[in-house]
């Protein structure tokens, strides 16, 4: 190509991109967002996990298109349609194990997210909305893999739904009203099925989107915390305006993210292909059994990311012949973390500023987060009973009352150890 | 950030200059916008109603007739009533006499919460006839089916006299469907409307008319 054509070709492109410029904001979009995003330079690790979770969502956005080409929502079809994608369906079996693997990995990914935002204090002012955007597709990412479970139609799928569903009978005077509006019939029924079907496929996943995008523009308002949760916009260039300690995100943390992409794309292949069920963690063996009504399998336990709520659920006991108590707690301990911004009075953000009686809470706190989600997958009667002296209770069921005070302390306290915490002084400019 | 603040002066100055407030505009517009929103709350009526249970699901709740002749002392069968497990046990004497035993570790040893039961079957063995007992057996803490344990001993532990655990969180029901105080349920299992159509015959959903 000759040095004329060439110049030729770039002022064709570039009346092309003015061409777009004129009637859509692309080249200003593309500025504002990644090549003059300023990031701050000390990401590490923990940083990882903010795209790996939008990776993940792209994953089960189209896994699931291809999944709904073949599956059908009425009990009499649903779990032979599951098997049919698994054995007959070309490819099917990846597509599936993709999918099922896809959702625990979502919760991998959104747990050390949402850990890294906690350490470093990223909930803080002035990103208490990009926090309370990040609880609600939290709380629409519970849903949605709580209506994705039904629709294989196994035992684990149905008596796990009736279980959540009958959650809502424990409200109150409206409860079992609401609970029969849900499933559509007097128990869950193909009605139910059908409604988790529309619920999993279109209304969720909209909401989880549109909550993503809140998420990501309130984040490119305020700007990104990092490791040392200082104020990267405090100190900008004179000249450029730009802050001294940030970098453009692209090419800089776009290159970063895709080594991270990398990495975790092997561990997710790993698992698909060696190990899709993952000892029983990701998908139960009972759920390769078909819905039956009549008989709720010996051990029902939920997926490995609900077992600290769940734990949770089962260790607080009836109060005044009501299971109410025992729902709100489990309730509570999801939504607790939408008032950390407002709980935490620390004068500094980052765990690495902090003294050592938070750090004890924040350890007490990970390891009832741990028992519990462990205690979660075992029936309660594990460890055996005490004896008479404690009124021959479950070990297991004392031991998880136990981390469930610890766990809600952690939240209740946090304004005064916050505040008691003997903090170090936070430097200037970013540490890296 | 500048330019917004200029906005907003410019938009006070504004507002100094047309302090008339059109009075019948203003109250045009909260008229209309109540009817608006009136309106959407009366179309979104249809779409939450679509979710109640429909005529078909109202119709499946037919009673079912059941043979209970087959049932051998000590054993129990599972009829579905509703879609729901419905538990025919038939208790030897020795279960029926342990009922009256454990009234202290019960909730609600006397059946007093009435929506459990029938009338009829307000009384110790919670039945129309002493050893057969008649349970929807679904857990009244969130929806599981118990598993059967009617013998005593076994896994569930020394002092155990038989009757049912849940496995999803663990409530523990007598031979009679009363729960044992310290389980999530709260509430005795329900016993349905039953009747005997003759020795052998049950006719699950559907009321005695004599009191037993």
């Amino acid at each position: 190509m000759t040095d004329k054509n060439k110049s030729a070709l770039s002022s064709a492109l570039n009346d092309g991109l003015n061409w777009v410029d004129a009637r859509f904001p692309l080249t200003s979009n593309v500025k504002a967002h990644l090549t003059e995003y300023y990031a701050p330079k000390n990401f590490n690790f923990w940083y990882f996990f903010g795209s790996l979770a939008l990776l993940v969502l792209v994953l089960q956005i189209l896994t699931g298109i291809f999944l709904t080409m073949h599956y059908k929502p009425d009990a009499d079809l649903a779990f032979g349609s599951v098997e049919y994608i698994m054995r007959d369906v070309p490819w099917g079996w990846l597509i599936r194990y993709m999918h099922s693997t896809g959702a625990s990995m979502f919760f991998v990914v959104v747990y050390l997210h949402m850990f890294r935002g906690i350490i470093y204090g990223s909930y803080r002012n002035p990103r208490e909305l990009i926090w309370l955007f990040g609880v609600g597709i939290f709380l629409v990412l519970m849903g949605e893999a709580f209506f994705g479970y039904l629709l294989p139609w196994g035992q684990m799928s149905y008596w796990g739904a009736q279980v959540i569903v009958n959650l809502f009978s424990a409200i109150p005077l409206i409860g079992p009203d609401v609970s029969e509006w849900l499933r559509g019939d007097y128990l869950v029924s193909d009605a139910t099925l059908n409604r988790f079907f529309a619920f999993h496929v279109i209304a969720l996943p909209f909401v989880l989107v549109g909550l993503v995008v809140a998420h990501l523009i309130a984040l490119h308002e305020v700007g990104s915390n990092n490791p040392d949760g200082i104020e990267i916009k405090k100190l900008k260039d004179k000249k450029t305006g730009f802050p001294l300690d940030g970098i453009p995100f692209h090419p800089y943390y776009t290159v970063k993210d895709l080594v991270g992409v990398s990495v975790f794309l092997i561990v997710f292949s790993a698992i698909v292909f060696f190990a899709p069920e993952m000892g029983g963690y990701f998908l139960e063996a009972n759920n390769f059994v078909p819905a039956d009504p009549l008989k709720t399998p010996a051990h029902i336990a939920p997926v490995w990311y609900f077992t600290p709520y769940y734990s949770i659920l089962r260790a607080v006991p009836p109060i005044l012949n009501s299971q109410f108590p025992g729902v709100a707690a489990m309730g509570l301990s999801v939504v607790a973390f939408a008032f950390l911004p407002w709980l935490d009075k620390s004068p500094v953000k980052s765990i690495r500023y902090r003294g050592m009686l938070y750090k004890q809470w924040l350890l007490a706190f990970v390891i009832s987060f741990l028992v519990l989600g462990y205690l979660g997958t075992v029936p309660s009667n594990i460890w055996g009973q005490f004896g008479a002296w404690m009124g021959g209770a479950d070990r297991a069921t004392v031991v998880a009352r136990i981390f469930t005070a610890v766990y809600f302390l952690f939240f209740i306290l946090m304004p005064w150890y916050t505040k008691k915490d003997k903090t170090k002084p936070v430097p200037e400019r970013v540490t890296g | 950030m500048s330019d917004n603040q200029n906005d907003n002066q410019q938009a006070d100055s504004q507002m100094r200059e047309c302090s008339q407030v059109d009075l019948d505009k203003r109250n045009f517009l909260i008229a209309t916008s109540a009817v608006g929103a009136l309106g959407c709350a009366a179309v979104a009526v249809p779409f939450v109603k679509s979710m109640t249970p429909s005529e078909r699901a109202k119709a499946a709740g037919a009673p079912v007739e059941v043979d209970i002749s087959k049932i051998e002392p000590g054993t129990m069968l599972t009829a579905e009533w509703r879609g729901q497990p419905v538990w025919i046990i038939n208790r030897t004497d020795e279960m029926t006499a342990e009922l009256a035993k454990h009234d202290d570790q019960l909730s609600d040893p006397a059946s007093d919460v009435t929506s459990q039961q029938p009338e009829y079957c307000k009384n110790e063995s919670r039945s129309l006839k002493p050893n057969l007992a008649v349970v929807v057996g679904i857990c009244t803490h969130l929806g599981c089916s118990p598993s059967e344990k009617l013998q005593r001993g076994g896994d569930m532990g020394e002092g155990w006299t038989g009757g049912f655990f849940c496995p999803c969180h663990g409530s523990k029901f007598d031979l009679a469907g009363r729960v044992f105080k310290g389980s999530p349920a709260p509430i005795n299992l329900v016993v349905p409307p039953h009747k005997y159509l003759s020795e052998n015959l049950l006719l699950i959903g559907v009321d005695t008319e004599e009191k037993a």
